[in-house]
C-alpha cells in the first residue's frame, strides 16, 4: 500500500490503508483481479458506517417522519432533522432551514430551475451556463427557458480547461438573471472560482446556482466563503447512499419561491380549491422522504467530517497530479484541460483507440474507469472528441492503483494493436 | 484473457483502422442514422436499391472498434443481397452476438461471435445493423 509520504508533497499524511479498511467492497475481486475502482465520480463506494446505519435504521428505528404521535415516529423525525443540522454544518449554511433534502443533484437543480427560474424569469432574461456543465445543470435551464421566454447562453471555457472569466464578464448584463456553473467538472476535474464568479454575478443582480456534485466529496466547501445563492450535491458521490441529495438555498430566496411539488408535509392549510404552504425547507419536501437514505447520508457526513480534510485534499491532489504525469508518458495519450486546477478527476483520450474499447480491456484487468461523454456533450464538442476515458480518485485510492491504470494502458495498446 | 482476444481479432482491428465503404453514397435511395445516446456512438448508413436488390451501400460516422468494424463488415455482407436476405442476416447476426444463436454466420461475420461474452458491447455490434434495418423500412422517403 502506498501512503502519502511515498508521494511526498503534503505535510500532513493521509492514512489510506486505514480508510480502505472501512470500505468492504474494496476487498472484492473482478474478473479474478483485485478491484481497482477509479469511478468514484460516478458514484463513490460506501464505508461500513453508512451500510450499518441504514441496516440499523430498518432493524430498530423505521417509522414515517413528521406525522406520528408514537415514539418510533418521533425518533425517526429527530434523526431526520439531526441530519439537516449536520449537513448545514458540513456545508457551512447559515441555518439548517436553508437545507432541503432532494433525491440528488439532478433533483436539486430541477427544483431551482422550475421553482426559482419558473417564477422569476421573463422573456429576454438570460441564464448563463458554462460549456463544462453536466446535462443536469443544462437541460433543466433549457426547459424553463422555453417556458418563460428566457435564453440560455454559454460561458466558454479555455483550452486549459478553465472558465474564460473575461468572456464571462462580457456576457454579464442587466438581462442576466441566473448564472449556473459547476464547482468542479465531472470530466476534466477543473475547479471553478465560485467566489469570483459570484461577486461578478451579484454585481449585475444575478443569482448563482452551483452544481457541487463533484466538489463536495473533494473540497472543503464553505458556503459562507463561496457566497453562492444555491448549491446542490448528491449523497452517493459523498460516500453515502443513492436517492438522497442536498440543496442549499439562501433563506431569503427559498422564502420567495413557490412549491415545486405538492403533497403531504409541505402545506400549512388545505381547502378543496386552494392551499397555503409551509415555510422552507418543508415547502420543498412533499411526500414521504427517503428517510433511510437521509440516515445513511448522515452517517456518511459524520464519517467524512472526522477526516483531516487538509490531508485528504492534499493527498487526492497529489494522486491526480501524479496520475496526470504518468499518463502523459504513455504513447498516444492526451489529457483534456491540462492547465486547470482540478479535483481528483481526470479525462484523457488515446490516439487511434476509442474510449469504450480501452474501458473494456481495463475492465478485464479489474480496473473500473468510465468511458463515454459523461453527460457532458457540449464539453466533448468543445474539445473535439466523441468521448473520453475518465479516471476519478477518492479518499481510498492509492498510487499503486494509479500504476495499475498506467500499466493497464499498455495492455490496451497491445490488444487494440496501437 | 481469452475472451478479450476473441473480441478484438485482427480482422476487427483492421476494419476499425480502415473501414470499407466508408463514404457518403451519391444517388442513395434509403438512409438512416444510428445513435447510441448513452455513449455517443453515431453512424449514418446509405443504401442504393435496385428493386429488391441492394446495389450499393456505404456508411460514415464514429464509434468504438466493435461498432465501426461491424458497420464496415455489414456493408460488405449485404452488398448484392436482396432486401429480404439482408433482413434475415440482421436477425441471425443479432442472435449470435447476443449469445442466443448457435447457427453459423457467413464466414467473415463469425468474428463477432466473441461479442457475446461482453453483453455491454452487444449494442455496439448491432448499432449499424439497426440503422440498416430502419433505412430499409423507410426506403421510399427522401434521402438527405
Ligand atoms: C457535475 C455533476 N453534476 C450533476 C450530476 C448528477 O448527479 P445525480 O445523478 O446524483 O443527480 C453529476 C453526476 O452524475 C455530476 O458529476
Amino acid at each position: 500500500m502506498t501512503t502519502l509520504t511515498a508521494i511526498g508533497r503534503t505535510a500532513t499524511p493521509w492514512d489510506v490503508a486505514r480508510v480502505r479498511a472501512d470500505f468492504p467492497i474494496l476487498s472484492r475481486e473482478v474478473h479474478g483481479r483485485p478491484l481497482v475502482y477509479l469511478d468514484s465520480a460516478a458514484t463513490a463506494q460506501k464505508p461500513r458506517a453508512v451500510i450499518d446505519a441504514i441496516s440499523r435504521y430498518y432493524e430498530t428505528g423505521n417509522a414515517n417522519v413528521h406525522r406520528g404521535v408514537h415514539a418510533l415516529s418521533q425518533e425517526a423525525t429527530n434523526g431526520y432533522e439531526a441530519v439537516r443540522v449536520l449537513a448545514s454544518r458540513f456545508l457551512g449554511a447559515a441555518s439548517p432551514h436553508e437545507i432541503v433534502f432532494t433525491s440528488g443533484t439532478t433533483a436539486g437543480l430541477n427544483l431551482v430551475a422550475q421553482s426559482y427560474g419558473g417564477s422569476t424569469l421573463r422573456p429576454g432574461d438570460e441564464i448563463l451556463v458554462s460549456e463544462m456543465e453536466h446535462h443536469s445543470n443544462l437541460v433543466p435551464w433549457q426547459l424553463v427557458a422555453e417556458r418563460t421566454g428566457a435564453a440560455v447562453r454559454p460561458i466558454p471555457i479555455m483550452e486549459s480547461g478553465g472558465l474564460d472569466l473575461a468572456a464571462f464578464e462580457k456576457l454579464l448584463s442587466g438581462r442576466t438573471r441566473i448564472v449556473a456553473v459547476t464547482h468542479a467538472s465531472n470530466v476534466i476535474g477543473a475547479i471553478n472560482p465560485i467566489n469570483a464568479i459570484a461577486a461578478m454575478a451579484h454585481e449585475v443582480g444575478a443569482v448563482v446556482v452551483v452544481d457541487g456534485a463533484q466538489s463536495a466529496p473533494h473540497l472543503r466547501v464553505d458556503l459562507q466563503a463561496i457566497d453562492c445563492d444555491f448549491f446542490t450535491c448528491s449523497g452517493h458521490k459523498l460516500y453515502g447512499p443513492t436517492g438522497i441529495g442536498l440543496l442549499y438555498g439562501k433563506y431569503t430566496l427559498l422564502e420567495q419561491m413557490p412549491p415545486w411539488q405538492g403533497g403531504g408535509g409541505m402545506i400549512r392549510d388545505v381547502r378543496i380549491d386552494r392551499s397555503t404552504f409551509a415555510p422552507p425547507p418543508e415547502r420543498f419536501e412533499a411526500g414521504t422522504p427517503p428517510i433511510a437514505e437521509v440516515v445513511g447520508l448522515g452517517a456518511a457526513i459524520e464519517y467524512v467530517m472526522q477526516w483531516d480534510w487538509e490531508a485528504l485534499v492534499g493527498y487526492e491532489q497529489d494522486l491526480v497530479a501524479e496520475a496526470a504525469q504518468r499518463l502523459a508518458k504513455v504513447p498516444g495519450v492526451r489529457i483534456l484541460g491540462e492547465g486547470a486546477d482540478r479535483v481528483s478527476v481526470l479525462s484523457f483520450v488515446m490516439e487511434g483507440i476509442h474510449p469504450h474499447d480501452a474501458g473494456t480491456v481495463l475492465d478485464t484487468l479489474g480496473i473500473a474507469v468510465r468511458a463515454g461523454h459523461h453527460c457532458c456533450q457540449p464539453l466533448m464538442r468543445r474539445f473535439g472528441v466523441p468521448a473520453t476515458i475518465r479516471a476519478s480518485f477518492g479518499a481510498y485510492n492509492t498510487l499503486d492503483e494509479v500504476e495499475a491504470l498506467v500499466s493497464g494502458l499498455g495492455q490496451v495498446r497491445r490488444v487494440l494493436g496501437a | 484473457m481469452k475472451e478479450l482476444d476473441e473480441l478484438y481479432q485482427s480482422v476487427i482491428l483492421d476494419h476499425n483502422r480502415s473501414p470499407r465503404n466508408f463514404h457518403r453514397l451519391e444517388g442513395a435511395t434509403a438512409h438512416a442514422e444510428g445513435r447510441n445516446p448513452l455513449c455517443g456512438d453515431q453512424f449514418e448508413i446509405w443504401l442504393k436499391l435496385d428493386g429488391e436488390l441492394i446495389a450499393d451501400v456505404a456508411f460514415l460516422g464514429q464509434g468504438c472498434a466493435i461498432s465501426k468494424a461491424s458497420a464496415s463488415m455489414m456493408t460488405q455482407a449485404i452488398k448484392g443481397k436482396t432486401v429480404a436476405e439482408a433482413r434475415a442476416l440482421f436477425e441471425q447476426f443479432h442472435q449470435v452476438v447476443a449469445g442466443a444463436g448457435e447457427e453459423k454466420l457467413p464466414a467473415k461475420l463469425e468474428v463477432f461471435r466473441g461479442v457475446s461474452a461482453f453483453p455491454i458491447r452487444v449494442k455496439c455490434a448491432t448499432l449499424s445493423w439497426h440503422a440498416m434495418k430502419q433505412a430499409l423500412e423507410k426506403r421510399n422517403h427522401a434521402v438527405p
